[in-house]
Protein backbone atom coordinates (compact mmCIF):
# COMPACT_ATOMS: atom_id res chain seq x y z
CA UNK A 1 0.00 0.00 0.00
CA UNK A 2 1.13 3.35 -1.10
CA UNK A 3 1.59 5.55 1.92
CA UNK A 4 -0.57 8.70 2.50
CA UNK A 5 1.35 11.41 2.46
CA UNK A 6 0.53 14.64 4.98
CA UNK A 7 -0.52 17.74 3.12
CA UNK A 8 -1.89 21.03 4.14
CA UNK A 9 -6.14 19.56 3.72
CA UNK A 10 -4.82 16.34 6.24
CA UNK A 11 -2.43 17.94 8.51
CA UNK A 12 -3.72 16.88 11.79
CA UNK A 13 -1.64 15.23 14.50
CA UNK A 14 -4.79 12.64 15.00
CA UNK A 15 -5.58 8.96 14.71
CA UNK A 16 -9.01 8.36 14.03
CA UNK A 17 -8.82 4.80 13.15
CA UNK A 18 -8.62 2.63 15.90
CA UNK A 19 -5.84 -0.32 15.43
CA UNK A 20 -4.37 1.05 12.47
CA UNK A 21 -0.43 0.57 13.29
CA UNK A 22 -0.47 -2.50 11.18
CA UNK A 23 -0.71 -0.05 7.98
CA UNK A 24 2.51 1.56 9.08
CA UNK A 25 5.58 -0.67 7.95
CA UNK A 26 8.41 -0.48 9.90
CA UNK A 27 10.83 -2.52 7.77
CA UNK A 28 12.05 0.59 5.93
CA UNK A 29 15.32 1.71 7.80
CA UNK A 30 16.32 -2.32 7.20
CA UNK A 31 20.29 -2.64 5.95
CA UNK A 32 20.95 -6.22 6.19
CA UNK A 33 17.99 -9.01 5.56
CA UNK A 34 17.75 -12.23 6.64
CA UNK A 35 18.10 -15.34 3.84
CA UNK A 36 16.12 -18.93 5.00
CA UNK A 37 17.78 -22.23 3.94
CA UNK A 38 15.50 -24.46 3.96
CA UNK A 39 18.00 -27.38 3.61
CA UNK A 40 19.25 -26.51 6.38
CA UNK A 41 16.39 -25.81 8.56
CA UNK A 42 15.31 -28.57 11.14
CA UNK A 43 12.01 -25.98 11.97
CA UNK A 44 13.11 -25.69 15.39
CA UNK A 45 11.45 -22.13 15.59
CA UNK A 46 13.75 -20.31 17.94
CA UNK A 47 14.10 -17.79 15.02
CA UNK A 48 10.16 -17.15 15.59
CA UNK A 49 10.20 -16.75 19.24
CA UNK A 50 13.35 -14.62 19.33
CA UNK A 51 11.89 -12.45 16.59
CA UNK A 52 11.29 -9.12 18.54
CA UNK A 53 8.70 -8.12 15.25
CA UNK A 54 6.49 -10.96 14.33
CA UNK A 55 8.56 -11.27 10.81
CA UNK A 56 8.66 -15.01 11.04
CA UNK A 57 5.85 -16.46 8.91
CA UNK A 58 5.40 -19.92 9.97
CA UNK A 59 2.76 -22.57 8.37
CA UNK A 60 2.08 -25.89 9.90
CA UNK A 61 5.05 -25.49 11.91
CA UNK A 62 7.36 -24.48 9.39
CA UNK A 63 9.66 -21.53 8.87
CA UNK A 64 8.48 -20.40 5.50
CA UNK A 65 10.23 -16.82 5.14
CA UNK A 66 10.05 -13.47 6.85
CA UNK A 67 7.75 -10.56 6.37
CA UNK A 68 9.78 -8.00 5.09
CA UNK A 69 7.14 -5.25 5.75
CA UNK A 70 8.26 -5.59 9.24
CA UNK A 71 11.53 -6.88 9.47
CA UNK A 72 14.19 -4.43 10.63
CA UNK A 73 17.22 -6.49 9.66
CA UNK A 74 18.30 -6.94 13.37
CA UNK A 75 19.87 -10.01 12.83
CA UNK A 76 18.49 -12.19 15.74
CA UNK A 77 17.00 -14.66 13.95
CA UNK A 78 20.34 -15.31 11.91
CA UNK A 79 22.08 -15.45 15.53
CA UNK A 80 20.15 -18.07 17.59
CA UNK A 81 19.37 -20.55 14.31
CA UNK A 82 21.44 -23.83 15.00
CA UNK A 83 20.71 -25.15 11.88
CA UNK A 84 21.40 -28.77 10.67
CA UNK A 85 24.96 -30.11 11.57
CA UNK A 86 26.51 -26.75 11.90
CA UNK A 87 24.94 -25.05 9.10
CA UNK A 88 22.81 -22.14 10.00
CA UNK A 89 19.45 -22.17 7.64
CA UNK A 90 19.23 -17.86 8.43
CA UNK A 91 22.13 -15.84 7.06
CA UNK A 92 22.27 -12.01 6.90
CA UNK A 93 23.31 -10.64 3.92
CA UNK A 94 23.61 -6.49 2.71
CA UNK A 95 20.68 -5.86 1.19
CA UNK A 96 20.76 -4.31 -2.35
CA UNK A 97 17.91 -1.77 -2.29
CA UNK A 98 16.36 -0.36 -5.71
CA UNK B 1 -24.13 58.26 18.41
CA UNK B 2 -20.93 56.33 19.48
CA UNK B 3 -20.39 55.94 23.04
CA UNK B 4 -16.64 55.73 24.07
CA UNK B 5 -15.34 54.54 26.70
CA UNK B 6 -12.19 55.70 28.53
CA UNK B 7 -10.42 52.03 30.11
CA UNK B 8 -7.32 50.70 30.52
CA UNK B 9 -6.04 47.96 27.91
CA UNK B 10 -6.19 44.82 30.05
CA UNK B 11 -9.85 45.97 30.99
CA UNK B 12 -10.28 46.35 27.36
CA UNK B 13 -9.10 42.48 26.47
CA UNK B 14 -11.20 41.32 29.54
CA UNK B 15 -14.24 42.50 28.27
CA UNK B 16 -13.56 41.06 25.02
CA UNK B 17 -12.86 37.78 26.83
CA UNK B 18 -16.47 37.84 28.75
CA UNK B 19 -18.34 39.33 25.65
CA UNK B 20 -16.53 35.74 23.68
CA UNK B 21 -17.54 33.79 26.44
CA UNK B 22 -14.65 30.75 25.81
CA UNK B 23 -15.46 27.37 27.14
CA UNK B 24 -12.04 26.54 29.00
CA UNK B 25 -9.20 29.64 30.18
CA UNK B 26 -6.49 28.16 31.87
CA UNK B 27 -3.68 30.88 33.28
CA UNK B 28 -1.24 31.95 35.40
CA UNK B 29 -0.75 35.36 36.67
CA UNK B 30 2.18 37.40 35.63
CA UNK B 31 2.40 41.30 35.61
CA UNK B 32 1.23 42.96 33.64
CA UNK B 33 -1.34 40.22 32.34
CA UNK B 34 -2.49 39.65 35.72
CA UNK B 35 -5.06 42.74 35.89
CA UNK B 36 -6.55 41.79 32.88
CA UNK B 37 -7.13 37.92 34.15
CA UNK B 38 -8.05 39.10 37.30
CA UNK B 39 -10.89 40.99 35.75
CA UNK B 40 -11.98 38.51 34.10
CA UNK B 41 -11.93 35.17 36.96
CA UNK B 42 -14.28 38.83 38.64
CA UNK B 43 -16.69 38.06 35.63
CA UNK B 44 -16.39 33.87 36.25
CA UNK B 45 -17.20 34.40 39.84
CA UNK B 46 -20.21 36.50 39.20
CA UNK B 47 -21.56 34.41 36.67
CA UNK B 48 -21.25 36.30 33.97
CA UNK B 49 -19.53 33.56 31.88
CA UNK B 50 -19.60 30.29 31.55
CA UNK B 51 -16.32 29.90 31.39
CA UNK B 52 -13.86 26.82 33.49
CA UNK B 53 -11.38 28.92 34.56
CA UNK B 54 -8.31 26.58 35.32
CA UNK B 55 -5.78 28.40 37.78
CA UNK B 56 -2.78 26.31 37.49
CA UNK B 57 0.81 26.42 38.95
CA UNK B 58 2.72 27.96 36.10
CA UNK B 59 2.51 28.98 32.27
CA UNK B 60 4.12 25.65 31.34
CA UNK B 61 0.92 24.23 32.59
CA UNK B 62 -1.56 26.94 31.62
CA UNK B 63 -0.87 26.04 28.30
CA UNK B 64 -0.54 22.45 27.89
CA UNK B 65 -4.00 22.68 30.13
CA UNK B 66 -5.22 24.82 27.31
CA UNK B 67 -3.77 22.40 24.52
CA UNK B 68 -6.12 19.21 26.18
CA UNK B 69 -9.43 21.47 26.50
CA UNK B 70 -8.85 22.51 22.42
CA UNK B 71 -8.08 19.01 21.55
CA UNK B 72 -11.40 18.00 23.86
CA UNK B 73 -13.33 20.36 22.10
CA UNK B 74 -13.32 23.46 23.96
CA UNK B 75 -13.13 27.16 22.75
CA UNK B 76 -10.12 28.07 24.77
CA UNK B 77 -8.18 31.52 25.56
CA UNK B 78 -5.44 32.02 27.67
CA UNK B 79 -2.73 35.15 28.51
CA UNK B 80 0.27 35.71 29.52
CA UNK B 81 3.45 38.09 29.46
CA UNK B 82 7.38 38.23 29.15
CA UNK B 83 9.14 35.14 31.16
CA UNK B 84 5.38 33.43 31.64
CA UNK B 85 5.52 33.31 27.58
CA UNK B 86 9.24 32.03 27.39
CA UNK B 87 7.58 29.10 29.97
CA UNK B 88 5.09 28.23 27.36
CA UNK B 89 7.66 27.58 24.63
CA UNK B 90 7.98 23.84 24.38
CA UNK B 91 4.19 23.54 24.55
CA UNK B 92 3.75 27.32 21.87
CA UNK B 93 4.86 24.40 18.95
CA UNK B 94 2.59 21.75 20.40
CA UNK B 95 -0.50 24.17 20.35
CA UNK B 96 0.49 24.83 16.66
CA UNK B 97 1.35 21.24 15.61
CA UNK B 98 -1.77 20.06 17.10
CA UNK B 99 -3.52 22.49 15.04
CA UNK B 100 -5.49 23.84 18.37
CA UNK B 101 -7.30 27.20 17.67
CA UNK B 102 -6.04 28.76 21.32
CA UNK B 103 -6.45 32.85 21.64
CA UNK B 104 -3.87 34.35 23.53
CA UNK B 105 -4.00 37.66 24.37
CA UNK B 106 0.09 38.43 25.25
CA UNK B 107 0.70 41.74 27.32
CA UNK B 108 4.61 42.75 25.95
CA UNK B 109 7.03 42.77 28.32
CA UNK B 110 10.83 42.38 28.94
CA UNK B 111 12.30 39.01 29.11
CA UNK B 112 14.91 38.37 32.18
CA UNK B 113 17.49 38.78 33.51
CA UNK B 114 17.90 41.52 35.03
CA UNK B 115 14.36 41.43 35.94
CA UNK B 116 12.63 43.53 34.71
CA UNK B 117 8.89 43.45 34.15
CA UNK B 118 8.01 46.98 31.70
CA UNK B 119 6.89 46.67 28.28
CA UNK B 120 9.70 44.83 25.75
CA UNK B 121 9.15 42.93 22.27
CA UNK B 122 11.48 40.30 23.43
CA UNK B 123 7.97 37.91 24.40
CA UNK B 124 6.71 37.48 21.43
CA UNK B 125 9.60 37.88 18.86
CA UNK B 126 11.14 35.15 21.14
CA UNK B 127 7.74 33.46 19.77
CA UNK B 128 7.58 34.13 15.96
CA UNK B 129 8.75 30.85 15.14
CA UNK B 130 6.16 28.75 17.10
CA UNK B 131 3.50 28.53 14.16
CA UNK B 132 2.00 31.12 16.04
CA UNK B 133 -0.45 33.56 14.31
CA UNK B 134 0.61 37.15 15.57
CA UNK B 135 -1.19 40.01 15.26
CA UNK B 136 -0.15 43.58 16.62
CA UNK B 137 -1.81 46.18 18.40
CA UNK B 138 -1.13 50.02 19.22
CA UNK B 139 -3.37 50.41 21.61
CA UNK B 140 -6.52 49.49 23.64
CA UNK B 141 -9.23 49.59 21.00
CA UNK B 142 -7.17 47.87 18.11
CA UNK B 143 -5.87 45.14 20.99
CA UNK B 144 -10.10 44.41 21.39
CA UNK B 145 -10.74 44.25 17.47
CA UNK B 146 -8.00 42.06 17.49
CA UNK B 147 -8.66 39.65 20.17
CA UNK B 148 -12.58 39.71 18.69
CA UNK B 149 -11.20 38.51 15.29
CA UNK B 150 -8.70 36.68 16.71
CA UNK B 151 -11.01 33.53 17.39
CA UNK B 152 -12.60 33.98 13.66
CA UNK B 153 -9.32 33.17 11.74
CA UNK B 154 -7.90 31.34 14.47
CA UNK B 155 -11.17 28.88 14.24
CA UNK B 156 -11.60 29.07 10.42
CA UNK B 157 -11.66 25.66 8.81
CA UNK B 158 -8.85 25.95 6.78
CA UNK B 159 -6.71 27.32 9.36
CA UNK B 160 -7.18 26.13 12.91
CA UNK B 161 -4.03 27.72 14.14
CA UNK B 162 -3.33 29.38 17.41
CA UNK B 163 -3.10 33.60 17.42
CA UNK B 164 -0.89 35.55 19.56
CA UNK B 165 -2.78 39.68 20.52
CA UNK B 166 0.33 41.56 21.39
CA UNK B 167 -0.10 44.52 23.11
CA UNK B 168 2.43 46.41 24.95
CA UNK B 169 2.18 46.10 28.84
CA UNK B 170 1.85 49.04 31.08
CA UNK B 171 1.98 51.72 28.02
CA UNK B 172 -1.47 50.36 26.85
CA UNK B 173 -2.54 47.07 29.65
CA UNK B 174 -2.06 49.94 32.32
CA UNK B 175 -2.93 53.56 30.63
CA UNK B 176 -6.46 54.99 30.26
CA UNK B 177 -7.22 55.12 26.74
CA UNK B 178 -10.61 56.18 25.21
CA UNK B 179 -12.40 53.35 22.98
CA UNK B 180 -15.66 52.01 21.25
CA UNK B 181 -16.78 48.75 22.67
CA UNK B 182 -19.46 46.60 20.53
CA UNK B 183 -22.78 45.41 21.89
CA UNK B 184 -22.43 41.69 23.49
CA UNK B 185 -24.54 40.19 20.72
CA UNK B 186 -22.85 41.91 18.01
CA UNK B 187 -19.55 40.34 19.24
CA UNK B 188 -21.01 36.64 20.02
CA UNK B 189 -23.00 36.59 16.62
CA UNK B 190 -19.52 37.86 14.86
CA UNK B 191 -17.52 35.62 16.23
CA UNK B 192 -20.14 32.19 16.51
CA UNK B 193 -20.63 29.09 17.49
CA UNK B 194 -17.42 27.05 18.28
CA UNK B 195 -17.17 24.13 15.62
CA UNK B 196 -14.93 21.77 17.31
CA UNK B 197 -13.01 19.31 15.09
CA UNK B 198 -11.70 15.53 16.19
CA UNK B 199 -13.12 16.33 19.38
CA UNK B 200 -11.52 13.94 22.35
CA UNK B 201 -14.49 14.59 24.37
CA UNK B 202 -16.73 13.12 20.91
CA UNK B 203 -17.07 9.21 22.21
CA UNK B 204 -18.91 8.02 19.77
CA UNK B 205 -15.80 8.58 17.27
CA UNK B 206 -12.54 8.18 19.49
CA UNK B 207 -9.46 9.51 18.12
CA UNK B 208 -5.82 9.66 19.24
CA UNK B 209 -3.78 12.88 19.42
CA UNK B 210 -0.23 13.08 19.32
CA UNK B 211 1.56 9.97 17.11
CA UNK B 212 5.09 9.60 16.48
CA UNK B 213 5.86 11.00 13.41
CA UNK B 214 9.76 10.66 12.51
CA UNK B 215 11.77 10.98 9.34
CA UNK B 216 9.68 9.63 6.83
CA UNK B 217 6.52 12.34 7.26
CA UNK B 218 7.72 14.72 9.60
CA UNK B 219 9.25 16.92 7.08
CA UNK B 220 5.85 16.76 4.61
CA UNK B 221 3.97 18.59 8.17
CA UNK B 222 6.05 20.93 8.70
CA UNK B 223 5.65 22.27 4.52
CA UNK B 224 2.25 21.53 5.31
CA UNK B 225 1.93 24.06 8.62
CA UNK B 226 3.91 26.55 6.11
CA UNK B 227 1.15 26.25 3.42
CA UNK B 228 -1.31 26.62 6.46
CA UNK B 229 0.23 29.84 7.90
CA UNK B 230 0.33 30.84 4.00
CA UNK B 231 -3.30 31.24 3.52
CA UNK B 232 -3.94 33.32 6.73
CA UNK B 233 -3.70 36.28 4.45
CA UNK B 234 -6.74 36.24 2.91
CA UNK B 235 -8.42 34.81 5.73
CA UNK B 236 -7.45 37.20 7.84
CA UNK B 237 -8.03 40.38 5.38
CA UNK B 238 -11.67 38.55 5.22
CA UNK B 239 -12.04 38.82 8.75
CA UNK B 240 -11.00 42.07 8.84
CA UNK B 241 -13.77 43.31 6.14
CA UNK B 242 -16.43 41.37 7.98
CA UNK B 243 -15.40 43.26 11.18
CA UNK B 244 -15.23 46.35 9.59
CA UNK B 245 -19.36 45.45 8.61
CA UNK B 246 -20.05 45.68 12.37
CA UNK B 247 -17.75 47.82 13.70
CA UNK B 248 -16.65 50.44 10.93
CA UNK B 249 -13.27 50.57 12.02
CA UNK B 250 -10.95 49.31 8.83
CA UNK B 251 -8.16 46.89 9.47
CA UNK B 252 -5.44 45.97 6.83
CA UNK B 253 -2.79 43.67 7.03
CA UNK B 254 -0.92 46.71 8.09
CA UNK B 255 -1.67 50.16 8.47
CA UNK B 256 -0.13 52.93 6.85
CA UNK B 257 0.37 56.61 7.63
CA UNK B 258 1.12 59.28 4.96
CA UNK B 259 3.01 57.00 3.06
CA UNK B 260 1.79 57.85 -0.57
CA UNK B 261 4.02 60.59 -1.77
CA UNK B 262 6.80 59.97 1.46
CA UNK B 263 10.28 59.91 0.20
CA UNK B 264 11.79 58.61 4.30
CA UNK B 265 9.86 56.18 6.51
CA UNK B 266 9.58 54.60 9.58
CA UNK B 267 8.54 51.32 10.43
CA UNK B 268 7.03 50.52 14.00
CA UNK B 269 5.29 48.00 15.78
CA UNK B 270 2.71 48.07 18.24
CA UNK B 271 1.94 51.76 20.49
CA UNK B 272 5.33 53.73 19.29
CA UNK B 273 3.39 53.80 16.11
CA UNK B 274 1.03 56.63 17.76
CA UNK B 275 4.06 58.70 19.14
CA UNK B 276 5.42 58.39 15.74
CA UNK B 277 2.73 59.82 13.67
CA UNK B 278 2.13 63.05 16.08
CA UNK B 279 5.50 63.39 15.21
CA UNK B 280 5.19 62.78 11.62
CA UNK B 281 2.63 65.21 11.51
CA UNK B 282 4.58 68.18 13.27
CA UNK B 283 7.08 66.83 10.43
CA UNK B 284 5.13 67.83 7.58
CA UNK B 285 4.20 70.59 8.65
CA UNK B 286 7.99 72.05 7.86
CA UNK B 287 7.79 70.16 4.67
CA UNK B 288 9.49 66.87 5.34
CA UNK B 289 7.79 64.18 3.07
CA UNK B 290 7.59 61.48 5.91
CA UNK B 291 5.08 57.96 6.56
CA UNK B 292 4.98 55.61 8.32
CA UNK B 293 3.96 51.32 8.50
CA UNK B 294 3.44 49.56 11.29
CA UNK B 295 2.52 46.09 10.35
CA UNK B 296 -0.55 44.10 12.32
CA UNK B 297 -0.35 40.96 11.20
CA UNK B 298 3.69 39.90 11.96
CA UNK B 299 3.00 36.14 11.37
CA UNK B 300 2.81 35.42 8.62
CA UNK B 301 4.58 38.58 7.89
CA UNK B 302 2.96 40.36 4.07
CA UNK B 303 6.46 40.76 2.52
CA UNK B 304 5.32 41.14 -0.83
CA UNK B 305 2.37 43.46 0.01
CA UNK B 306 4.91 45.42 2.63
CA UNK B 307 7.56 45.48 -0.26
CA UNK B 308 5.14 47.24 -2.81
CA UNK B 309 4.44 49.79 0.56
CA UNK B 310 8.18 50.66 0.80
CA UNK B 311 10.00 50.25 -2.44
CA UNK B 312 9.65 54.04 -2.94
CA UNK B 313 10.76 55.33 -0.44
CA UNK B 314 14.53 56.82 -0.14
CA UNK B 315 15.33 56.10 3.25
CA UNK B 316 13.32 53.66 5.97
CA UNK B 317 14.24 53.83 9.93
CA UNK B 318 12.95 50.15 11.28
CA UNK B 319 12.62 50.28 14.96
CA UNK B 320 12.85 47.49 17.13
CA UNK B 321 11.65 47.16 21.11
CA UNK B 322 13.38 43.90 21.16
CA UNK B 323 17.26 43.08 19.53
CA UNK B 324 19.18 39.99 18.61
CA UNK B 325 22.60 40.12 20.37
CA UNK B 326 24.93 40.33 17.42
CA UNK B 327 22.77 40.78 14.70
CA UNK B 328 19.98 43.10 13.41
CA UNK B 329 16.61 42.74 15.48
CA UNK B 330 13.32 40.86 14.27
CA UNK B 331 11.68 43.44 12.76
CA UNK B 332 14.46 45.15 10.50
CA UNK B 333 15.20 41.62 9.41
CA UNK B 334 11.76 40.98 7.87
CA UNK B 335 11.41 44.19 6.21
CA UNK B 336 15.13 44.20 4.69
CA UNK B 337 13.51 40.47 3.06
CA UNK B 338 10.28 42.63 2.16
CA UNK B 339 12.88 44.63 -0.16
CA UNK B 340 15.45 43.01 -1.18
CA UNK B 341 13.73 41.31 -3.91
CA UNK B 342 13.39 44.96 -5.36
CA UNK B 343 14.95 46.58 -8.35
CA UNK B 344 14.99 49.84 -6.46
CA UNK B 345 16.06 49.43 -2.58
CA UNK B 346 15.27 52.18 0.42
CA UNK B 347 18.24 52.42 2.90
CA UNK B 348 17.95 50.80 5.69
CA UNK B 349 18.41 51.44 9.40
CA UNK B 350 17.56 49.40 12.80
CA UNK B 351 17.45 51.65 15.60
CA UNK B 352 16.77 49.72 19.08
CA UNK B 353 14.54 51.52 21.26
CA UNK B 354 12.44 51.52 24.70
CA UNK B 355 13.69 48.52 25.83
CA UNK B 356 12.38 47.19 29.51
CA UNK B 357 10.03 50.13 29.35
CA UNK B 358 12.91 52.95 28.82
CA UNK B 359 10.17 55.82 27.83
CA UNK B 360 10.17 56.39 24.05
CA UNK B 361 9.40 60.28 23.23
CA UNK B 362 8.85 62.69 20.76
CA UNK B 363 12.43 64.11 20.82
CA UNK B 364 13.21 59.87 19.81
CA UNK B 365 11.28 60.33 16.79
CA UNK B 366 12.72 63.94 15.65
CA UNK B 367 16.03 62.22 16.03
CA UNK B 368 15.74 59.59 13.46
CA UNK B 369 13.64 61.65 11.64
CA UNK B 370 16.52 63.86 11.54
CA UNK B 371 19.03 61.09 10.59
CA UNK B 372 17.13 59.82 7.80
CA UNK B 373 16.94 63.82 6.02
CA UNK B 374 20.30 63.43 6.75
CA UNK B 375 20.88 59.83 5.35
CA UNK B 376 18.89 61.38 2.18
CA UNK B 377 20.87 64.59 1.14
CA UNK B 378 24.23 63.10 1.41
CA UNK B 379 24.28 59.46 1.63
CA UNK B 380 26.24 59.32 4.71
CA UNK B 381 27.92 56.06 6.28
CA UNK B 382 25.62 55.48 9.01
CA UNK B 383 25.63 52.53 11.87
CA UNK B 384 23.32 49.77 10.51
CA UNK B 385 22.40 49.47 13.85
CA UNK B 386 22.32 51.71 16.63
CA UNK B 387 21.01 51.60 20.30
CA UNK B 388 18.82 55.30 20.72
CA UNK B 389 17.81 57.32 23.63
CA UNK B 390 21.12 55.69 25.03
CA UNK B 391 21.64 57.68 28.60
CA UNK B 392 25.19 59.39 28.47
Amino acid sequence: MKTKLINQSNCRPVITEPGNSALLKTGTWRTLEPVLNKEHCINCLLCWLYCPDMSVIVRDGKVEGFDMDYCKGCGICALECHGKKGEKAILMRKEEKE
Amino acid sequence: MKKMTAVTGNEALAEALRQINPDVCAAYPITPQTDMMQRFSDFVADGLVDTELMLVESEHSAMSACIGASAGGGRVATATSGPGLALMWEMLYVASGMRCPIVMPVINRALSAPLNIHCDHSDAMGARDSGWIQLWSENAQEAYDNLIMAFRIAEHADIRLPVMVCMDGFIISHSLGVMEFLADDVVRKFVGDFTPQDALLDIGRPVSYGPLIVTDQYHEYKKAQNDIMSSVFDVAADVATAFENISGRHYGLFETYKLEDAEIGIVVLNSAAGTCKDMIDEAREDGVKIGLLKPRLFRPFPYGPIGDALEHLKVICVLDRSDSFGAFAPLFSEIAASLYPRANRPFLINRIYGLGGRDFMPEHVASVINEMIEITGHKTTVLPKKYISLRQ
